[in-house]
């Protein structure tokens, strides 16, 4: 047997909430270039340092639009996710002028799957 | 009393088994009288007689008290030397041992005298006695004991002879170059005032610092045979000689025949050689004593019987001396070699091979072709042995259970009998028959434990090895030094290393110098050499101690800073 690693990725579009003054995505992240990698419960790898979705919020518009606890953040709006710092990947999330984020993200579940399948 | 420990280390032996003929030539063409003694390098001792039966004077001299007597009969010395290898007889004609086997040493005895006559003979005699009862296994021993001892003891009398000669000569010679001219042309002879004197007695100071030099170094009992002869030793003999040779071949020419006058000049003459002879004790001492102090090599030592083994630094050795360091190490760091132990439990060992029997008996009739037979028979056997390391696993942890409830037992019982006995303090009054010395209260006491212990060292497969006797004076020892009870046991819990057990567990005799490479080269990387002794033998690799390469790097004490872990989680 052996083992290809496939990064399934998902393209996730996901539309702001409006509550007050500011727009909600509803999901807090985890992680940045910045951070130590070795306390992210999510990653397989413990020196990838990249962003993960550590919450997401019940019936907010992340979970809506179908992001899950533990994805890692790849892209968003084409911006790369993978090397920022904690504070920059959160600016590139929250900026004021854009309503809608498209995020590129990867899922271990998902890779998992396909190992599985693979094997049998 | 402290013995030495002696060991023989004998040449590798022909192939064929046998020893070589020269040898027996050697020792009927030496004439039992006319050997010559030693000069009086080491301490004379007394002629023993007959009657004399003193434990004290064995070890290290033995050998030369052997020859003491060599001018006695041939039979004299088989006699001599049969008494020598068993420890702890010291009579001449009367052997009075306690070991086993000892009525068939007669019959070892008459033997030898065909020995000389009919050598083949007796040479298949020997091998054809060797199997493994005890009463065999002592003939074939003490017969090589007895040739092997008889060559050496040749071999290492002429070399300490000469030894002894060629030093008492290089003593004696610069005496001899000072006084020669006095006592020859006195008359003759230039005043010589205080120049002379102060060489006199620094003449006198270096003499006597090299005979105490010489006794320090040299003077020492040998602690092992050598199979053959030390290198740096024979060199430096060598050297000695040639040194004082030229010295007197210059001295008998230049002054005697020519009779010089300035006898300051003769005098300068003899210091100068006295300088010489100290400059070469220095030499020996940095060939023989320091040069092998520094660690070159690590040797590892495997017993091949079940497997223990040890670690040794040594720097440079020759092949023999390393294995004398590796066997002077065995006896205090190895454990004791017990054949009880190194089989499996029989419980184990009796299904597997019922096992065998019956899938054979089986299999027999149904094949014709007999290694198709015998691969399946050792297939079937293979896997079979799956099931067999299962009752081997608990077969262990069995035996465990059981050696440590035992342990238990053995200790309670001896923590209380401990405290039945105390040790007499002045203020008490007792009345004088209750005062007990130690091997009373040690025989008092040992009833009580006596059972446990027993039980136990069975358990252990240790009861060969501890006799009652030597419990008791192990617990008057004990008693003796007001050990506790934890200090007693600690000789039975774990098994010791063999120098702690009777003398006749060392078998320090027995032991063979196997080797590919001359013994005399020194040890390199990768030799291999084998120390080998009836039951089991040593197996030695070298290893050349890795060349450091060390590597500075300096940190700025101010340079220890730390910051804190982030582990941040932003909600979006």
């Amino acid at each position: 047997s052996y083992f290809i690693f496939l990064f399934f990725q998902q393209r996730i579009e996901i539309h702001k909430l409006r509550q007050g003054d500011n727009l909600i995505l509803g999901f807090s992240i985890g992680g940045g270039i910045d951070q130590d990698p070795t306390q992210n419960p999510f990653s397989e790898d413990k020196t990838d340092k990249g962003i993960y979705v550590t919450r997401v919020t019940e019936g907010g518009p992340a979970e809506v639009a179908g992001l899950q606890i533990g994805d890692k953040i790849m892209q968003v709006n084409g911006w790369d996710m993978t090397m920022v710092t904690h504070d920059q990947a959160r600016k590139r999330l929250t900026k004021r002028n854009e309503e809608v984020v498209r995020l590129l993200v990867t899922r271990q579940s998902l890779q998992k799957a396909v190992q599985q399948s693979m094997m049998s | 009393k402290i013995e030495s420990l002696k060991v023989t280390v004998d040449f590798l032996k022909v192939p064929l088994g046998l020893k070589k003929p020269p040898l027996k030539e050697a020792l009927a063409a030496i004439p039992g009288p006319g050997r010559t003694k030693p000069l009086g390098l080491e301490r004379h001792k007394p002629r023993r007689s007959d009657t004399m039966d003193n434990e004290s004077q064995y070890s290290g001299y033995s050998y030369k008290s052997g020859h003491s007597r060599s001018s006695r009969k041939h039979r004299d010395r088989r006699d001599r030397h049969r008494s020598k290898s068993r420890d702890g007889s010291r009579g001449d004609k009367s052997v009075t041992i306690q070991a086993p086997g000892e009525p068939l040493l007669d019959n070892e005895s008459t033997r030898g005298d065909e020995r000389d006559d009919n050598w083949g003979e007796t040479t298949t005699v020997v091998t054809g006695t060797s199997e493994h009862s005890i009463s065999h296994d002592d003939i074939t021993r003490i017969t090589k004991d007895m040739e092997d001892s008889a060559h050496l003891d040749c071999s290492r009398h002429l070399g300490v002879s000469l030894a002894g000669a060629l030093a008492l000569l290089a003593f004696l010679t610069p005496l001899a170059f000072m006084l020669l001219p006095q006592l020859l042309w006195r008359e003759e002879l230039e005043p010589c005032g205080t120049p002379c004197e102060g060489l006199f007695i620094s003449v006198a100071f270096k003499l006597l610092i090299l005979l105490l030099g010489s006794w320090a170094l040299f003077f020492r009992r040998p602690k092992a045979f050598f199979p053959r002869v030390f290198v740096f030793r024979a060199l430096l003999m060598v050297l000695v000689f040639l040194l004082v040779v030229s010295y007197w071949l210059f001295y008998g020419v230049r002054i005697l025949d020519s009779r010089d006058r300035n006898y300051q000049g003769v005098v300068q003459y003899a210091v100068s050689l006295v300088d010489a002879l100290l400059f070469v004790h220095y030499l020996a001492v940095v060939l023989l004593e320091l040069r092998q102090l520094q660690p070159q090599f690590t040797l590892k030592a495997v017993r091949s019987a079940d497997g223990a083994s040890r670690f040794y630094n040594v720097g440079h050795l020759s092949i023999q001396r390393a294995a004398v360091w590796i066997l002077e190490n065995y006896y205090h760091d190895f454990p004791v070699y017990n054949p009880a132990l190194l089989n499996l439990p029989k419980s184990v060992l009796s299904k597997k091979m019922s096992g065998f029997k019956v899938y054979s008996l089986g299999e027999e009739n149904t094949t014709n072709n007999s290694t198709g037979q015998s691969r399946a028979v050792i297939a079937a056997a293979a896997r079979r042995r799956d099931n067999s390391h299962n009752e081997y696993y608990y077969e262990e942890a069995e035996h465990e259970r059981r050696v440590r409830k035992r342990r238990a037992r053995l200790v309670v019982a001896v923590e209380e009998a401990f405290t039945h006995i105390k040790r007499l303090q002045e203020e008490d009054q007792k009345n004088p028959r209750e005062i007990m010395d130690p091997r009373e209260a040690a025989q008092a006491i040992f009833a009580s434990m006596a059972r446990a212990m027993q039980k136990y060292l069975r358990t252990t497969k240790q009861q060969p090895y501890h006799t009652m006797e030597s419990i008791l004076q192990h617990l008057e020892f004990c008693i003796t030094h007001d050990m506790t009870p934890k200090a007693f046991l600690e000789r039975y819990l774990t098994a010791g290393p063999t120098i702690q057990y009777h003398k006749d567990r060392w078998l320090a005799k027995q032991w063979t110098l196997v080797s590919e490479e001359p013994v005399t080269n020194g040890l390199k990387d990768g030799v291999v050499f084998v120390l080998k002794r009836q039951d089991f033998s040593l197996v030695v690799s070298t290893k050349k101690i890795p060349f450091f390469k060390l590597s500075e790097e300096f940190v700025d004490p101010k340079s220890h800073k730390f910051v804190m872990r982030l582990q941040s989680e932003t909600s979006v």
